[in-house]
């Protein structure tokens, strides 16, 4: 049984300012130009893009996209080619101890040998943060956050999917830190855990710190991220708050009693139509107008309809726009 | 809850709980040298040229103690190390390579300590004579050695995959104790694998260990020379050739 979260996050630093006080103009992860090269291929092309404190910035794209190596350079694993980063300040490849002492870290899988035990982990994480910093992260608290105090001293081959994600988890939150990048923190979690790392993930933010969360699981970002960066081939595709993205996408839903005859529709409305299904029709990006035209027209044919919605597209849909339904 | 209060004193703990959940390095580095020195000391079978086969045993045992515990088990656990994205996950700490070294290193240090104190009271108790033992000369072997054989140990972890580094670090192993000198000697082995054992940092460690616990090396100039450039050699190529992940 996970703990219902609490209303701060014990991992976090209490010098972290209150969320009032963070400056939300100045950000706190700047990529400039950035390109990473692995021999003739070209990974990440000149991407530039950035990331503000209190707020969790959803980095998506499908595989290879270069995503993975952008972060990596953020997180000084990885130098960059050409272009610069800042991380907090940091020059994440000449500032690393600096910056590592401030930054938590999420990796996809891995990093734990397969025989420690989670108590024995954490204990030796915040032990590797200890230095310049007033107080350690408690070991037991952290544990009892991502809540694997049941099975603090399980070795770690014998823990299900989920419980390694909170345990990794729990060491990116040893750190106490003001920067957090985490990859994949929900992948293969159940439905509790996934609750309470999105709440944990959220009240990060809300205590000023800056969240890059790395993902393929668009509905799960989409419940907590502020802020959306799309990757595809190694460029940016979008970069922008939640609802700018959305909005950038406007869809309209039809559905009907009987099937329509497409062939009779005028020249304004022919091509915008999508027949999804039978009695089931979607039009995507419309232009400003057509809903109206749309529903003179079914009125004047009396066409029973059973819904006409308009709204914003979902992160899904406006993902599988840029990308070409990659995933 | 205690949390050690420095980085390099948190690795060295959490080196020091992998090694002794491990029991398989821990028969690598203590119960197997134990229990050569047992029954080669207590049987006569092997043919030693020595007047008394403990002065030649000793020394042997206690240079196979330190491959085992340097390359080997160093060895095998970095290599596993790299698999599990343990390097990785550490490199995104405030632990830095120099302290993850030291860390390492200072958990090799102690486990030869444990060696070398089960294993000389054993060989004491089988009737080795340690009246001509030069220990500090004993103790620059084997610091020697060990960075000898650690730089060996480390460049094949620092390229194979985890589960190929293993076979090869203990196939090395194998080949090193029953041809590398230690426990069998040159003059036993044909002459073509004498002139190579020679060469190979197990030959020359052991060579100048029974210069330093007996006073009857084999030909201890030459194995300084030998060891000492393994002892270059090794940890340089570990260093331009290791990959973290």
């Amino acid at each position: 049984m996970l703990p219902a979260p609490t209303t701060k996050v014990k991992g976090v630093s209490e010098d972290v300012p209150s969320f009032s006080r963070i400056n939300r103009d100045e950000p706190t992860l700047v990529v400039d130009h950035l390109s990473v090269r692995y021999g003739d291929l070209v990974a990440v092309d000149a991407v530039s893009f950035s990331a503000y404190a209190g707020q969790v910035t959803a980095v998506l794209g499908p595989n290879g996209a270069g995503k993975t190596s952008t972060i990596e350079v953020c997180e000084g694993l990885r130098r960059a080619s050409s272009g610069q980063v800042r991380v907090l300040g940091f020059d994440p490849t000449k500032d690393h101890r600096a910056l590592a002492n401030e930054m938590g870290v999420m990796l996809q899988e891995g990093g734990i040998y397969p025989g420690a035990r989670p108590i024995d982990v954490v204990r030796q994480y915040c032990g590797l943060y200890g230095s310049g910093k007033n107080q350690y992260a408690d070991p037991h608290e952290l544990i009892d956050l991502v809540g694997l105090t049941d099975r603090q001293k399980t070795p770690w081959r014998r823990l299900s999917g989920g419980e390694k994600q909170r345990l990794s988890l729990a060491l990116a939150l040893a750190s106490q830190p003001r920067m957090i990048f985490l990859d994949e923190p929900t992948s293969g979690v159940d439905v509790n855990g996934r609750t309470t790392i999105r709440e944990i993930i959220r009240r990060l933010a809300d205590q000023g710190v800056t969240v890059i969360l790395a993902t393929h699981e668009l509905d799960e970002a989409e419940k907590i991220c502020d802020r959306v960066i799309i990757f595809d081939k190694g460029k940016v595709l979008v970069e922008g708050t939640l609802d700018d993205v959305r909005k950038a996408r406007r869809t309209v839903r039809l559905r009907t009693v009987r099937p329509l005859i497409l062939d009779d529709m005028p020249d304004n409305l022919a091509g915008w139509l999508v027949e999804d299904a039978p009695c089931d029709y979607s039009i995507e990006d419309a232009p400003q107008g057509l809903v109206a035209a749309l529903a003179v027209w079914l009125s004047e044919r009396g066409v029973d309809v059973v819904e006409l919605r308009t709204g914003m597209a979902s992160l899904e849909d406006v993902f599988k726009k840029l990308t070409g339904g990659a995933s | 809850m205690k949390v050690s209060s420095s980085p390099f004193r948190a690795q060295l703990r959490a080196e020091l709980q992998i090694l002794a959940r491990n029991g398989e390095q821990l028969l690598l580095t203590l119960i197997i040298p134990v229990m050569l020195l047992v029954f080669f000391g207590t049987t006569d079978v092997l043919p030693t040229g020595f007047d008394d086969h403990m002065d030649f045993l000793t020394p042997g045992i206690i240079a196979l103690a330190i491959m085992s515990s340097s390359m080997v088990s160093l060895g095998i656990a970095t290599g596993f190390e790299r698999s599990y994205k343990v390097l990785k996950r550490l490199g995104v700490t405030p632990l830095g390579r120099p302290r993850w070294l030291a860390a390492k290193i200072v958990t090799v240090l102690l486990m030869q300590i444990v060696q070398l104190v089960i294993l000389i009271p054993v060989a004491l108790l089988l009737d080795w004579q340690s009246g001509n033992a030069q220990w500090l000369l004993a103790i620059g072997a084997v610091a020697t050695g060990s960075i000898a054989f650690a730089g060996l140990g480390l460049f094949i972890a620092g390229r194979l995959r985890a589960e190929i580094n293993l076979a090869a670090q203990n196939g090395l192993y194998l080949l090193l104790l029953l041809l590398g000198g230690m426990v069998v000697p040159f003059d036993e082995l044909p002459a073509p694998v004498a002139a190579v054992a020679k060469c190979l940092p197990s030959g020359a460690l052991a060579d100048v260990l029974r210069d330093a616990l007996v006073g009857q090396a084999d030909r201890p100039g030459t194995s300084w020379i030998v060891l000492g450039i393994w002892a270059v050699v090794t940890p340089l190529l570990a260093a331009r050739t290791f990959r973290w992940e």
